[in-house]
């Protein structure tokens, strides 16, 4: 535990991805298997369970803090980070713990899930007075939920890549699915990751030795933002070009008889979609589909917005009102594998044309219906392509997706083998002003930098600022600084955290989407809000109203 | 008797005025921000020690710095626990332990005493004398760092840190280029390495105070200017400790060590929101304030039955000690800020390199750019 947490420590001290990747290799260089196991499990982003309320967290860490509640508060707000202000306000250690990670893990950690108040005192206080501060933050960490690492999972691919002497892209590989909470990470998992010989399961075989390894996806190949003109990208020929579709990016596979679904962010979510599974249930052995799954009516034009498909992953059982409203369907863009060959490294052109195969003569007529195959789109020219673009919105897509028709099909973000583009339409934009600050968490703490900002209602002939969005990415470090120096002078009324103030700001506000919602007092909910740029150059009378913002609602269903 | 002499002798030591605290019954100011006729200071931090006063009154430990930065000043010194009558008060100065020269005001008046601390740190320093707690009935505090979250490691563990870090980058053949305040923090810095690491070479800011400490008896170890080297030579500095203030971070002079690592010594770095934002590969916790548990230990050690706060977490200070039974407020001051982040380190520049012209006529337009610049600043910076 002392070493995964001085790991962590190094990790979070420095911003230089040379240090890191040096921590990270000494720490798998010289760690005990199963502990490695745990760690890799860790970095690469898998997360425990919350196991302690975080009201009874912060109870239990005070009480042994000596201090009152609203001193508590205080010392978060100022921090930002629950578990931070824990390590920070407990009374020095007490002992020294030399129990490794594995222990902790299973033996404390994990055990503590659903155990008494009572229990839950004693053992936390007692576990914190084994540890330094960057125990006792990654331990809170751990235990409180919401515990990540502020390392990539390329660089922790790279480290264990360096220690065990195998090419990183078949690390990378063998890291798909290893997150995945239903299996405990141990020692013999952890030496298969790193086993230095090829295991069945690397390449080109479909059927891999370890049954829990059967279902596992691809690592998914990654799009970069166009931000050159399209122009540069030569002759429009060379590249597949289809709609940027807005729904959950999704990889359907069919091993062994069995269908898994998988999200991109290696999530299983197969009885999440029973319509896509149903997909897989009547494909042929061997196949693995690469897509989008989108919210789409029969025999509509259009998807539905991207907020109909969160109850499908939000909500903990599926009712039917549920699958009614948000019927799901996966458009299929990508072949990865087909009967049960890897096709990652056969041109992008060559797994489309199989693509489009596999939808029009796969022997089962239930896959026929199922199988929606993403359109492709063709233009002459950039600028027909462009103006193909411009009509996006009305498409219910974000842009285009411009995809090198030679391109394999790589791991992560990479050029190496042939480049996918994102070629997103603006966002919708809003000149709006600041009318509530509150303070920031992570890089932003102690600052206030999280702002709800408002346009001008007209109803009833008087001009009333209402709020609609909260944002707080979009602003340089300096920007930041001096925002933060102004909400502190025009500070009209503190609410706990957040102060009102008067306003004298105005920001355009950039978002994804839109939607209607009698739940916002605006009456519309926005998607990915966040501040495009600081309008210094206007007043906040000139900031845009209300009516205007619910004009985007109307075009979006013209 | 009369109930009129009552209440004056009842009337509070120091109260808050537009221009700074200020000893009615003494007829002085301390550590004002606007022009006075008689201003206690007590220390060189340019928030606290400006420009403009008729008279200064300051400790003589703290003489030389005090008079690097503000050349030209009417200054009479008191040694540290010195006695001195200012019209019918007892005044004397106690060190601080805050940088060099740092002192906490001890006012007696008709037998009632009560203390200014300035600002102040209990834990050790080799560049200044440590802090003393002197008994009063009312004790006026700082309060930076005043919230349970801040609470430093001892230092010796904290320049292992800084010496680990050095050894590192030097074996890698690369600068490590550490960047904190000019004056105090510097010094404090520079004592407490290991300079058998290898060269140390500072910035041009930090070199006048540098050489106001040595003047004063603090012994530092060997120090080199960058400036001194050619202007293309990279290697000089592959081993080097290169001490910077934050100003520096981000600028063109830093392209002249080739590769560097950077560092950030400041209280503030213990917390991660604050260390990310400085963008700096390392921070390192080391502050020249108290920290919870030692604004705790002082104020607790002082037996001051009222406990007035002049800056930095105020609030949460003042309900912390009245839920523990004793009378506190506050004072408005321009000492000091709740800001992590401004740090006007510039015109901490400006008057360490020795730009302050000494002709007394210049003075009054020192004063009046003083003035304009009531920005309240970083409360670990001398600006």
């Amino acid at each position: 535990m002392k070493r995964f947490a001085a790991l962590y420590t190094a990790l979070d001290a420095t911003t230089s991805t040379h240090d890191k990747l040096e921590a990270l290799t000494s720490y798998f260089a010289a760690a005990e298997p199963e502990d490695a196991a745990w760690a890799s499990y860790f970095l690469a982003g898998g997360k425990p369970r919350q196991s302690v309320p975080t009201r009874l967290l912060s109870e239990i860490a005070r009480e042994r803090a000596g201090l009152p509640a609203w001193l508590f508060e205080e010392s978060y707000h100022a921090v930002g980070d629950l578990a931070e202000t824990i390590a920070h306000i407990l009374p020095p250690a007490q002992r020294n713990s030399e129990l490794g990670l594995t222990q902790w893990i299973e033996h404390r950690v994990l055990t503590l899930r659903g155990a008494a108040p009572e229990e839950l005192r004693t053992r936390l206080i007692n576990y914190w007075d084994e540890l330094d501060w960057g125990g006792r933050f990654l331990l809170t960490k751990l235990i409180g939920g919401g515990f990540r690492v502020g390392v990539a999972r390329q660089l922790v691919v790279r480290a264990l890549a360096e220690v065990a002497g195998v090419d990183h892209k078949r690390i990378a590989q063998r890291m798909v699915g290893w997150t995945d909470s239903r299996q405990k990470p141990d020692a013999v998992r952890y030496l298969r990751l790193i086993a230095p010989e090829a295991t069945s399961d690397d390449a080109q075989s479909g059927a891999p030795q370890h049954d829990s390894d059967l279902g596992l996806p691809y690592p998914f190949f990654l799009a970069h933002p166009l931000q050159a003109d399209p122009a540069t990208l030569g002759d429009p020929s060379q590249w597949q070009i289809e709609w940027k579709w807005d729904g959950i990016r999704a990889q359907l596979v069919k091993r062994g008889g069995r269908v898994w679904l998988w999200s991109r962010g290696e999530d299983l979510i197969t009885d999440r979609f029973p319509e896509v599974a149903a997909l897989g249930e009547a494909l042929p052995e061997g196949f693995v589909i690469d897509g989008e799954i989108l919210a789409w009516e029969p025999g509509a034009s259009a998807p539905l917005p991207f907020a109909r498909l969160q109850p499908r992953i939000a909500r903990k059982t599926l009712t039917k009102k549920i699958l009614a409203d948000s019927p799901a369907t996966l458009l299929a863009y990508d072949l990865l594998e087909a009967h049960g060959k890897d096709l990652r490294m056969t041109p992008l052109a060559e797994r489309r044309a199989q693509l489009d195969a596999l939808a029009t003569t796969v022997d089962s007529t239930l896959a026929r219906d199922l199988l929606r195959v993403s359109p492709l789109v063709s233009a002459p020219d950039w600028q027909a392509l462009a103006a193909l673009r411009d009509e996006s919105r009305a498409r219910g897509v974000e842009g285009l997706m411009v995809k090198e028709r030679e391109s394999m099909y790589g791991v992560g973000r990479t050029k190496a083998s042939g480049t996918w583009w994102k070629w997103k339409i603006d966002p919708y934009a809003v000149d709006a002003v600041l009318v509530y600050a509150q303070r920031g968490h992570g890089r932003r703490a102690s600052l206030y930098t999280d702002f709800t900002f408002a346009v001008w209602d007209e109803a009833d002939g008087v001009r009333t600022l209402v709020p609609f969005a909260k944002a707080y990415s979009g602003l340089t470090d300096e920007e930041m600084r001096q925002v933060d120096a102004i909400v502190r002078k025009t500070t009209i009324e503190k609410f706990g955290p957040v102060r009102s103030v008067t306003p004298t700001l105005v920001f355009e506000i950039g978002f994804e989407g839109i939607q209607a919602s009698p739940r916002h007092k605006s009456g519309v909910a926005v998607r990915f809000p966040r501040m495009l740029r600081w309008r210094t150059d206007k007043h906040i009378d000139d900031a845009d109203t209300l009516a205007m913002l619910k004009g985007f609602i109307d075009d979006r269903a013209g | 008797m009369n109930i009129a002499s009552d209440q004056a002798d009842l009337a509070d030591l120091v109260v808050a005025r537009p221009e700074g605290l200020y000893c009615p019954a003494g007829d002085f100011h301390i550590d004002p921000w606007r022009p006075v006729e008689r201003a206690v200071i007590t220390h060189a931090h340019s928030d606290h020690a400006r420009f403009g006063h008729r008279h200064y009154l300051a400790s003589r430990a703290g003489a030389n710095v005090l008079l690097s930065r503000l050349p030209g000043i009417s200054l009479q010194t008191l040694a540290y626990g010195e006695r001195i009558d200012l019209n019918g008060t007892t005044v004397s100065l106690h060190p601080a332990g805050h940088v060099l020269g740092s002192a906490q005001l001890r006012i007696e008046h008709r037998g009632r005493v009560w203390v200014a601390s300035g600002d102040y740190k209990l834990d050790p320093d080799p560049t200044c004398d440590a802090f003393e707690p002197v008994r009063c009935d009312t004790f006026i505090t700082e309060s930076t760092f005043g919230l349970p979250i801040y609470r430093w490691d001892a230092p010796q563990t904290v320049f292992d840190g800084v010496d680990s870090w050095w050894r590192h980058n030097a074996a890698q053949g690369r600068a490590s280029v550490l960047f904190c305040y000019s004056f105090g923090k510097a010094q404090r810095v520079l004592a407490s390495v290991d300079a058998g690491i290898g060269p140390i070479f500072c910035h041009g800011a930090v070199e006048p105070l540098n050489r106001a400490y040595r003047e004063a008896g603090v012994r530092l170890p060997p120090v080199r200017l960058v400036s001194e080297m050619p202007a293309k030579d990279k290697a000089a500095f592959r081993q080097a400790l290169i001490v910077a203030p934050p100003s520096a971070q981000g600028s063109a002079w830093l392209k002249r060590f080739g590769d560097y690592s950077d560092a950030f010594a400041s209280g503030w770095m213990r917390l991660r929101g604050a260390r990310r934002r400085r963008g700096v590969d390392r921070g390192f916790v080391l502050s020249d304030h108290a920290d919870w548990p030692g604004l705790q230990t002082a104020i607790h050690a002082t037996g001051a039955e009222r406990v007035i706060v002049t800056h930095g977490s105020v609030e949460p200070m003042v309900r912390w000690l009245r839920e523990h039974g004793l009378e506190a407020g506050a004072f408005e001051t321009q000492y000091g800020d709740d800001t992590v982040e401004a740090d006007a380190a510039g015109a901490d520049e400006t008057a360490a390199t020795g730009s302050v012209s000494f002709e007394p006529e210049s003075v009054g337009k020192q004063n009046e750019s003083a003035d304009k610049d009531v920005t309240p600043v970083d409360p670990e910076s001398s600006a």
